[in-house]
């Protein structure tokens, strides 16, 4: 039984070894080497590069940047998700039609989400500033992603459009394993509208939700692509997430060596992340059972 | 479902408005650039319905006269569907045996969470030998290359919703069909196949819209016409100096269409896939 359950394990265990852990074990033995992208196939240089990166202040922003993208635009998607999802068990006309529109920001590729929102944001004719002038409420355009200021929060606002529909939908799903007797019984006792989402509908959404809030922050901490096409990191590396930073020393800089640790720091700690949550998900579990 | 009360009926029917109008304007916006004249979309104060509907850039996008921009936007279309296609064949191959065995075969399963975990790693981790390697085997800027690469995040993803698909059906049907005399693998041919093509379906919709979306890789590893997939293009295209919006709205409308299509149809099948997998983390 074994022996042929290895069997049929083989070709898929066999592929993720050549494309992952294959490539893995070589961007560790990277690491440790000035090697080049193109050219110089490098020397051993010990633990310098992590030495290098760990005490660079350009690391220790970007960190910092990706750290505020990722905990403001995962808390943004999962308390907007909620909302959306309670209102979306409530009966209004339209219903089934709007539940079946949430999943169109999820549908939309990454890469057009960020293609559209670039349109939107455009300095010149960008139609964030038409409604915003035309409306009164902005004197004067203004350039959303090429101010320091404003171009990290406009990318947390493109990206919590397009995540939050995914998180309401999954809360939806648990919202509606919610036995109806138990709410009704609670509307008996007098429970009202806070004392019952918190304590007879919260426990139904607490495991579904532990479960999108860990994939979605492990997914922000690795964010790239909507970055990529909207800012490049920009202005001013204002927008840098280590991911970006990762691209630029390796594959822009085609420092290799140094490009590997700061990967595998990354790693490190989307690692630590997961471990933390994988905690945080069975003391849910054990909670509810 | 208590009786609502009529004020707090309006306030419901407001709330549901304005989600409807936040989900919706986005994408609105970008199906009217792209129908809108260029005048029109670079006027202050801007028009925001076109004067007159201009359809012309869909044509313009999906023509395959030489050396146009239909032509590289066609061939990216290309590329991105012969690269999805062959890497959503290729992770399910691999993943329906090695899914069905950890099923059946518990004391194996350590070895599929291993597989599991690679999810967190970042892309830029592996992106440096990968380059290398595929630069070895002359499979840079190669569709063959870009499936290949895409099994890392492919494979594991497979894997999972088809062992919780596999899991969902009765290990004594199979028990049975083997006690009148079918072997494994007819047993599996005419009992659990058939039984599990529903989740193979919606992995396969699931696998084929990751590769869909992808960016990162693509970048990387593609470089022109031969092997440049959609997100690349439509990347360029919105980096680039091109002065028609309503263009770069055109290449992303068609872009989305399929993933929003299967999306629309397959509602049902992809939040059931999203969510078991959810709750049973």
């Amino acid at each position: 039984m074994t022996t042929r359950a290895w069997l049929l394990m083989l070709p898929l265990l066999a592929v993720m070894i050549a494309v992952i852990g294959w490539p893995l074990a070589d961007t560790v033995g990277l690491s440790f080497t000035d090697a080049k992208l193109v050219g110089s196939s490098g020397n051993f240089v010990g633990i310098d590069n992590y030495v290098k990166t760990l005490t660079s202040s350009n690391f220790q922003r970007t960190l910092t940047t990706t750290t505020i993208f990722a905990v403001v635009s995962v808390f943004a998607e999962m308390v907007l998700g909620v909302l959306a999802a309670l209102l979306l068990n409530q009966q209004f006309y339209g219903r089934t039609v709007l539940r079946g529109l949430m999943i169109l920001p999820w549908a939309l590729p990454t890469v057009v989400n960020a293609t559209l929102w670039r349109l939107i944001y455009n300095p010149e004719y960008g139609a964030l500033n038409a409604a915003l002038t035309q409306t009164g409420l902005l004197d004067a355009y203004r350039s959303w992603l090429g101010e320091p200021g404003t171009a990290l929060a406009a990318l947390i606002v493109a990206d919590c459009w397009k995540n939050f529909p995914l998180v309401a939908l999954i809360a939806l799903a648990a919202l509606q394993a919610v036995p109806r007797d138990i709410t009704a019984a609670s509307l008996v006792d007098g429970a009202g509208p806070f004392a019952r989402f918190r304590f007879v509908i919260l426990p139904y959404l607490a495991g579904p939700l532990v479960v999108a809030l860990v994939l979605r922050t492990i997914e922000a901490f690795k964010v790239f692509d909507i970055i990529w096409v909207m800012t490049r990191g920009g202005p001013a590396n204002s927008t840098r997430t280590l991911s970006i930073l990762v691209y630029q020393e390796a594959f822009s800089f085609q420092r290799a060596g140094s490009g590997a640790s700061l990967a595998l720091i990354v790693t490190l700690l989307v690692a630590v992340l997961a471990a933390a949550y994988a905690v945080l998900v069975r003391r849910t579990a054990g909670s509810n059972a | 479902m208590e009786r609502q009360s009529f004020v707090f009926s309006i306030f419901i029917h407001a709330c549901a408005l304005l989600l409807a109008a936040v989900i919706l304007a986005p994408l609105l916006w970008l199906f009217i650039m792209s129908i809108s004249p260029a005048a029109d979309l670079t006027a202050k104060p801007l028009v925001w319905w076109p004067q007159s509907i201009d359809f012309s850039r869909y044509g313009v996008l999906l023509s395959s006269v030489e050396n146009s921009a239909g032509a590289a936007f066609v061939a990216s279309l290309v590329n991105s569907i012969l690269v999805a296609g062959m890497a959503t064949i290729a992770a399910l191959a691999l993943a329906i045996p090695a899914a069905w065995a950890v099923s059946r075969t518990p004391s194996i399963g350590w070895s599929l969470y291993m597989v599991i975990a690679t999810y967190m790693l970042p892309p830029v981790a592996l992106a440096v030998p990968l380059y290398f390697g595929l630069a070895h085997l002359g499979l840079l800027n190669s569709v063959f290359g870009l499936a290949l690469v895409y099994l890392t995040i492919l494979a594991p993803f497979t894997t999972w919703l088809m062992k919780s698909g596999f899991d969902a059906i009765p290990r004594e049907i199979e028990a049975a069909a083997m006690m009148d005399g079918a072997g494994l693998f007819a047993t599996l041919r005419i009992i659990t196949l058939p039984l599990a093509a529903p989740v193979m379906a919606t992995s396969a919709l699931f696998a084929f819209l990751l590769a869909w979306d992808e960016f990162f890789y693509a970048l990387l590893f593609t470089s022109d016409l031969r092997a440049k997939t959609l997100t690349v293009a439509i990347a360029d295209l919105a980096g680039g100096r091109v002065s028609d919006y309503g263009l770069i709205a055109t290449a992303g409308v068609l872009a989305a269409l399929p993933p929003v299509v299967i999306g629309l149809v397959m509602q049902r099948a992809l939040i059931s896939g999203l969510t078991s997998g959810g709750v049973k983390g």
